[in-house]
């Protein structure tokens, strides 16, 4: 085995050994912990080990493969995740792309004018101080009275937008500071060739910026799916997997197994989510070499 | 762009005429505020440069002379006095892509191939695709790299990279050469090989070089005239006319730049162990440390 196929089944192999960990604790805490938890004084510092708190694993994953309800005509429970996954996501996508458009564009302005930096730096920082919950509503109910010619504002639009809120904040960071990272030498080296603002931006500060990017724009991703579930909830939008995380929880006395359902799905979108732009990685692997000799 | 072709000073008529001037500067001063003060960089610098010729600036750290370059590159502005470069200012002859430079780092871009790097400058003027690629396998052949042109940057050596710079300052055709300690980070045989390179190179182009080093053989090997300077303020302490071999005698800038381009290219490894070699690097040594001369006669700066 060649080092390199070594380190990659080492890196399956450890990712295998999380998961597994993870069932074992899970299964090993329910078994041998009392029924009623872990309690000093009146504070329980660990969970009831019931089934209703804590379901065994395998009924969690078995409950997908079942109907969502009793009706005869119901859908298994997994395929009703995968479509409200698809939805958020798309959602996700939306609000992500509009993250990049605006991080992106604010590090340009910040990294041509110092004094846009100092200027709109502490804002953005600012930004995320706000808590997602209290405008959520009020971008929805803005959103509703927006009504340009024949385009009409839509309730997943305002879900996008706060989406958007929290992944473009990571991207405008890393991109500014992608931006600012050609060495002086680089920069003089344009110069001595008489290139400008965008000839230099083009080939050097964009292709220099990538090895900054990437993480950058995973974070937003990782961002835009917690803004778009949170958002989905707070909106009350109907169809995504916020909406069945909420739908189920309530059903949970009846069905503790269902309620796990959405979890999972919300954690496999953000996996596929930060896997789409690992993708973006390794199309643009040759961006982030570096000049060091080998 | 019309850079004419003085090959190996063949197309000039020797002692006719005075052979244009590649970089002239006039009583430059260049003081840096810091926040320590304000710094001297250089004070009441004259120097002439004619065209195909290779001049060195030597001199102890902080005696200005990458400044001086950078001044000449137009990376910086003198304080006081003036440049001109082919007779325009700084400015219009970097717009004009009249030198080609080269750093102490190689400077590639890590994301582009050894091809790609030397195009680069190409590319930004509006080169075709085919022309660039007929200028850079030539270019590549030149400096030895082409079987090379598909790596990447991280795959060469130190010396490897350092001659994609050099072919990259070169893309051009520039009539002046700026090069600020380009074998400065090379082993020592690595380095010897890379100025007999540079001799050649600056042979068959034509170009004048102006060289920062603060190596004395180096200096000694490569140029036609060695400026010596001195810091605090950077001051020119001395230049002295390098003559070595058999065609010292010819060898006056001001007057011979074929003979000197010839001088040129008639230098050998063989010149390292020559007797007038070891007698200029003396000159020089003396030159830098103030020293009383004991042999060789001494340049004066000609303006």
């Amino acid at each position: 085995m060649t080092p390199r196929a070594a380190r990659r089944t080492a890196v399956v192999g450890w990712g295998i050994a999380g998961v597994v960990l993870l069932v074992v604790l899970w299964e090993g805490y329910k078994l041998l912990a009392p029924a009623d938890g872990v309690l000093i004084g009146e504070t329980r510092v660990l969970p009831r080990t019931t089934d209703l708190a804590m379901p065994h694993v395998w009924d969690m994953f078995g409950r997908l493969a079942e109907p969502v309800t009793r009706s005869p005509s119901a859908q298994p429970l997994w395929s009703v995740i995968l479509l409200g996954a698809l939805t958020t996501l798309g959602i996700a996508a939306a609000g992500w792309l509009v993250g990049v458009v605006v991080g992106v564009g604010l590090a340009l302005v910040m990294q041509r004018w110092r004094l846009a930096e100092w200027g709109l730096l502490p804002w953005i920082v600012l930004s995320q101080t706000v808590p997602l919950i209290a405008f959520a509503p009020i971008v929805k109910s803005w959103g509703s009275r927006v009504e340009i010619g024949s385009f009409e504002w839509q309730d997943w639009m305002s879900v996008a937008l706060i989406a958007s809120y929290l992944a473009f904040f990571p991207i405008a960071i890393g991109a500014l500071k992608g931006l600012q990272s050609p060495d002086r030498i680089h920069e003089e080296l344009m110069r001595s060739y008489a290139a400008g603002y965008w000839a230099t931006l083009v080939k050097l500060r964009f292709p220099a910026a990538v090895p900054y990017l990437l993480p950058a724009l995973r974070l937003g991703a990782a961002n835009a799916v917690i803004g778009a579930v949170v958002a989905e909830v707070s909106t009350g939008l109907q169809g995504g997997i916020g909406r069945l995380l909420i739908q189920f929880a309530g059903q949970a006395s009846g069905d503790p197994a269902k309620a796990w359902g959405p979890i999972f799905g919300a954690v496999v979108l953000g996996l596929v989510a930060a896997g789409s732009v690992a993708l973006l990685g390794v199309i643009l692997k040759n961006y982030r070499r570096t000049e060091e000799a080998a | 762009m019309s850079a004419p072709e003085t090959t190996t000073g063949a197309t000039t008529v020797p002692g006719a005429v005075a052979p244009a001037t590649a970089v002239q500067v006039t009583g430059v001063d260049k003081v840096f505020e810091t926040q320590g003060g304000r710094v001297h960089a250089l004070e009441g610098i004259d120097l002439t440069i004619a065209a195909g010729e290779f001049v060195s600036l030597i001199g102890p750290s902080g005696c200005g002379k990458s400044t001086l370059m950078r001044l000449i590159a137009d990376l910086d502005g003198p304080t006081t006095g003036s440049i001109a470069v082919f007779g325009k200012t700084p400015t219009q002859a970097r717009l004009d892509q009249e030198y080609g430079i080269a750093f102490q780092q190689a400077g590639l871009l890590p994301w582009r191939t050894v091809a790609a790097n030397v195009a680069l400058p190409l590319e930004l003027h509006g080169v075709a695709p085919t022309a660039r690629r007929t200028k850079v396998d030539e270019l590549l052949e030149m400096v030895g790299l082409a079987e090379f042109a598909d790596r990447y940057p991280d795959q060469l050596s130190g010396g490897m990279q350092q001659r994609v710079a050099i072919a990259r300052s070169l893309a051009e055709q520039p009539r002046l050469l700026l090069m600020d300690e380009p074998f400065g980070a090379l082993d020592e045989m690595t380095r010897e090989k890379m100025q007999a390179d540079l001799v050649r190179i600056a042979g068959e182009t034509g170009a004048a070089v102006v060289f920062v080093t603060h190596s004395i053989p180096e200096a000694v090997f490569l140029s036609d005239r060695v400026v010596v300077m001195s810091p605090r303020p950077g001051r020119i302490r001395e230049i002295v006319p390098m003559r070595l071999g058999g065609t010292a005698a010819a060898a006056d800038a001001a007057t011979g730049v074929a003979a000197t381009a010839a001088a040129r290219t008639a230098r050998t490894e063989g010149l390292r162990e020559d007797r007038s070699f070891f007698e200029m690097v003396t000159a020089v040594r003396e030159a830098l440390h103030g020293a009383p001369v004991a042999m060789g006669a001494r340049g004066v700066e000609t303006r």
